[in-house]
């Protein structure tokens, strides 16, 4: 019998795993994949959640929506951000862009 | 039935999820973040929630995915078989997901859920569509805002001001 807690689990597992992603990634487009596995894990809970415990309404899966748009949104921007980066320093390693450093 | 489809799933997404961490060439990453989303949308699909996995295949699978391997396409420069290294901090990355989880896991297992009794919705479109257009349709309109923004603000920075021209 596969309850919420498995599914809450396999969210955090997964959540995990894209916040090591995006920690240790030296490439800025491997970091961006990390936030995707991060929002996806999200999503897992909040669809888990409505399956689960209010099951008569889809607020759950109204919000996951939610969160696919935003996370649409912010990889366009952010892969913007990357390429014009990249066409100024021809480099797209998060180490080496420091010049906002103190 | 569903247990071993859930299992199944869950294997398909560690995994694949592991190898988009781990694997060094970051275009086989991309392929497996792709097979990450695909196994998230038969998640959803167990889950009742059929119109939700559409719309993962559609936009994760789809179209961010397809947008990364662009970005991956327009800045590798140099040996790609090298190109998703970790960088000097990835011991105490570790050491924080690793705590989290735990925490995770601690904090949910304690937690105990009680569920409020129903049924789902036969037409599950047709009730997101009556949630959209009824309590959710002003931040449905300000998400098609964002939307839009987002659209506007990445052609700019992609594009280029004059002066780089």
């Amino acid at each position: 019998m596969i309850t919420l807690n498995h599914y809450l689990a396999l969210g955090g597992l997964l959540f995990c795993l894209g916040l090591f992603g995006a920690l240790a990634k030296r490439n800025a487009v491997a970091v961006l994949m990390g936030i995707e596995l991060m929002l996806n894990a999200v999503n897992i809970n909040l669809v888990a959640f409505n399956h689960f415990l209010e099951p008569a309404r889809v607020t759950g899966q109204i919000f996951a929506i939610f969160v696919i748009v935003v996370a649409a949104a912010e990889v366009a921007v952010g892969l913007a951000l990357v390429l014009n980066i990249y066409r100024r320093r021809l480099d797209s390693n998060v180490d080496d862009l420091d010049w906002l450093r103190w | 039935m569903s247990a071993l489809f859930f299992w199944l799933l869950a294997a398909i997404i560690i995994a694949s999820a592991l190898a988009v961490v781990l694997l060094k060439n970051i275009v086989h990453s991309a392929l497996y973040l792709v097979l990450t989303f695909a196994g998230v949308a038969g998640l959803y699909i167990l889950l009742n929630a059929e119109f939700l996995a559409a719309v993962q295949l559609l936009v994760y699978a789809g179209a961010v995915a397809i947008l990364i391997v662009f970005a991956v396409m327009l800045t590798r420069r140099g040996d790609i078989r090298a190109s998703n290294l970790f960088n000097v901090n990835y011991l105490a990355a570790a050491v924080v997901s690793l705590a989290l989880f735990i925490v995770i896991i601690l904090a949910t297992g304690r937690m105990a859920w009680t569920a409020n009794p129903g049924h789902a919705p036969a037409g599950n479109v047709g009730a997101i569509a009556d949630a959209f257009l009824g309590p959710f349709a002003i931040p449905f309109e300000i998400a098609a805002v964002l939307l839009l923004v987002a659209m506007v603000g990445a052609i700019l920075l992609a594009r280029g001001g004059k002066q780089d021209q």
